[in-house]
């Protein structure tokens, strides 16, 4: 029941992506400043917003940046965290200790204030914000794949790659990594969701997409000011956000329920 | 007992040391005069001569870093650019505000998680538990920021039953202070509930099923006191845990919370401070979160052999 919502909603995202890259009903960044703050009707389903945007054209924009933005930011921490826990896990000794040393202080950091920072530095575009969220992340996978590595190394077919005289890389990528896939993949379902969530929350602060793209995160602080007489333009965006995460942690924790080895033993 | 207090804050202080490299750093990273960065556009000639000369930009960078951290222990962490004073006064004051919504809110979401958490387990698979682990997963969708806007259209704006923009501070109007308090600690309590409940559900589940559980129910137990007196306590250390870690990142800044509710806590000062690129106060800021989450997670790691007497033996 619960992975057939999950299905549903990620579904209803990827088509609403899909749809939005060949039609959408109104230019998303068109203003239109006789029909300003109209609510939602015929014309315009979500309504339009202060400058008399359609604020569902800019959702499915929105949708399409901020999942693209997301995907960028998991698939950068995997790479670099999943390189790096097969290091620390696999070589033990001073490289782990070490790595273990530098993933302890960034941890230290929140998340979000540490994006903020190298924000600060970097500049506001789409690219320091996915290299600012991935550094935030990258971590976590660290932890897991050094975790699952150290696990897996004692097991006799690693043994008998390294006594067959496999170099380490070898024996790492051939015989170590297929078999951490699991708990990565499961990671990365609920990395996705708290990168859109940062991403939105970036937006919201006003340090994350800037103007005029929309994402659902600036669409939401854009919308402060008119909330007393434009509900509509707060709560069509939260929903979007609230309804993708609730898809893609239902998928992630039924992910999880198939994978974990520990249930399936 | 002694000997893990000291080894415990003996692992903390590579970590302490790095995060002020990283800190330390992130300035330099900056293109250009370090000194031009940290008091802005707008400085004259003879501060500029004075901050290159309390830098040491001459120096070679480990001692540069050095005096920075001898400073910094001192307290001194320079002066905004934007206000003039000390970053560390100003981090103090909205520190305050961050610790009472943060300390509050983490209190009441463990209380509400260990309540919801252990009876859900208690009863698995029970249309109750169903409700508890829908909610949790609910829960955990909702951006903390949208949450706060909808409670803020809904109790402000609509009922107008609580007061949302601005704020009073404790030293003026205790009653008025906690009133507006009240919409951001519901918001970040129903937030941080969501984790918490469905870790205390998952160990107390664990639990139940060991035969100790068995032998205290045959002994005749009630069912509350079984709970409360043999299922919490071992159940409970993997939440604790994760209050350690939720406290800890909280307590750096709740910037969203505080966006929402135009609270000046420190997540507010932080994102303010980038926004304007006062990088002193946003050094300082990350400085003192970094530094708050690993005394609170040695406070957490310390407080672990209350609930398990058997950490001190490892």
């Amino acid at each position: 029941m619960s992975l057939r919502l999950g299905i549903a909603l990620v579904g209803a995202l990827l088509l609403t992506i899909v749809v939005g890259l060949v039609w959408m009903p109104y230019d998303p960044i068109a203003i239109d400043l006789v029909h300003p703050l109209s609510p939602p009707e015929l014309k315009h389903w979500f309504g339009t917003d202060e400058f008399g945007r359609d604020v569902l054209s800019r959702s499915m924009l929105g949708a399409r940046i901020s999942v693209l933005l997301a995907l960028a930011t998991v698939a950068l921490a995997i790479i670099l965290g999943t390189a790096l826990g097969l290091l620390a896990g696999y070589l033990r000794g001073w490289t782990d200790r070490l790595l273990m040393t530098l993933t302890d202080t960034v941890l230290a950091f929140p998340g979000i204030l540490l994006a903020l920072g190298l924000i600060a530095v970097l500049g506001s575009s789409d690219s320091s914000i996915i290299l600012a969220l991935a550094t935030a992340y990258t971590p976590s996978v660290v932890r897991v794949v050094r975790g699952t590595v150290l696990s897996i190394r004692e097991r006799e077919f690693i043994e008998a790659s390294r006594s067959a005289g496999d170099s380490a890389l070898e024996t790492m990528l051939r015989h170590v990594l297929p078999n951490i896939l699991p708990p990565i993949v499961v990671l990365a379902t609920s990395l996705f969701g708290w990168a859109l969530l940062s991403e939105s929350a970036l937006s919201f602060l006003g340090v994350g997409v800037p103007p005029p793209a929309p994402t659902w995160g600036n669409m939401l602080s854009d919308s402060r000011p008119y909330m007393d007489v434009a509900g509509w333009l707060s709560i069509v965006p939260g929903l979007c956000i609230a309804g993708t995460l609730l898809g893609v942690n239902l998928l992630g924790d039924a992910l999880r329920d198939r994978l974990d080895p520990r249930r399936l033993s | 007992m002694l000997g893990y207090i000291f080894k415990r804050l003996l692992l903390a202080l590579p970590t302490l040391l790095l995060v002020a490299v990283g800190v330390f750093l992130l300035i330099r990273l900056i293109p250009g005069d370090p000194a031009l960065v940290l008091l802005g556009n707008d400085a004259d000639a003879a501060s500029l001569a004075g901050m290159r000369a309390d830098l040491g930009l001459d120096r070679p960078l480990p001692v540069q870093f050095l005096t920075w951290v001898e400073h910094a222990v001192r307290g001194d962490l320079g002066r905004s650019i934007v206000s003039g004073e000390p970053v560390s006064t100003l981090i103090l004051n909205h520190f305050a505000v961050t610790a009472v919504v943060v300390l509050v809110a983490v209190t009441l979401a463990t209380l509400l998680a260990i309540t919801a958490g252990l009876v859900a387990a208690w009863r698995q698979n029970s249309s109750l538990d169903l409700a508890v682990v829908g909610a949790a997963t609910v829960v955990l969708a909702l951006p903390s920021f949208w949450l706060g806007l909808v409670m803020l259209l809904l109790f402000g704006v609509k009922l107008g039953w609580l007061p949302f923009v601005g704020y009073v501070p404790f030293s003026e109007s205790a009653a008025e202070a906690a009133l507006f308090l009240v919409m951001p600690i519901a918001t970040l309590t129903i937030t941080e509930s969501g984790v918490l409940t469905r870790m205390m559900r998952a160990s107390s589940i664990d639990v139940l099923q060991l035969d100790y559980v068995t032998h205290a129910r045959a002994k005749g137990l009630a069912e509350s006191t079984v709970l409360t007196r043999h299922v919490f306590p071992n159940a409970f250390a993997p939440t604790l845990t994760l209050v350690g870690l939720t406290l800890g990142h909280l307590l750096g800044g709740v910037a969203v919370i505080e966006t929402v509710f135009t609270l000046p806590g420190l997540g507010r000062l932080m994102v303010d401070s980038v926004l304007s690129r006062d990088y002193p106060v946003v050094q300082g800021c990350l400085l003192f979160t970094a530094v708050v989450y690993v005394v609170v997670n040695l406070v957490v790691d310390l407080c672990y052999p209350i609930f398990d007497p058997r950490v001190t033996a490892r």
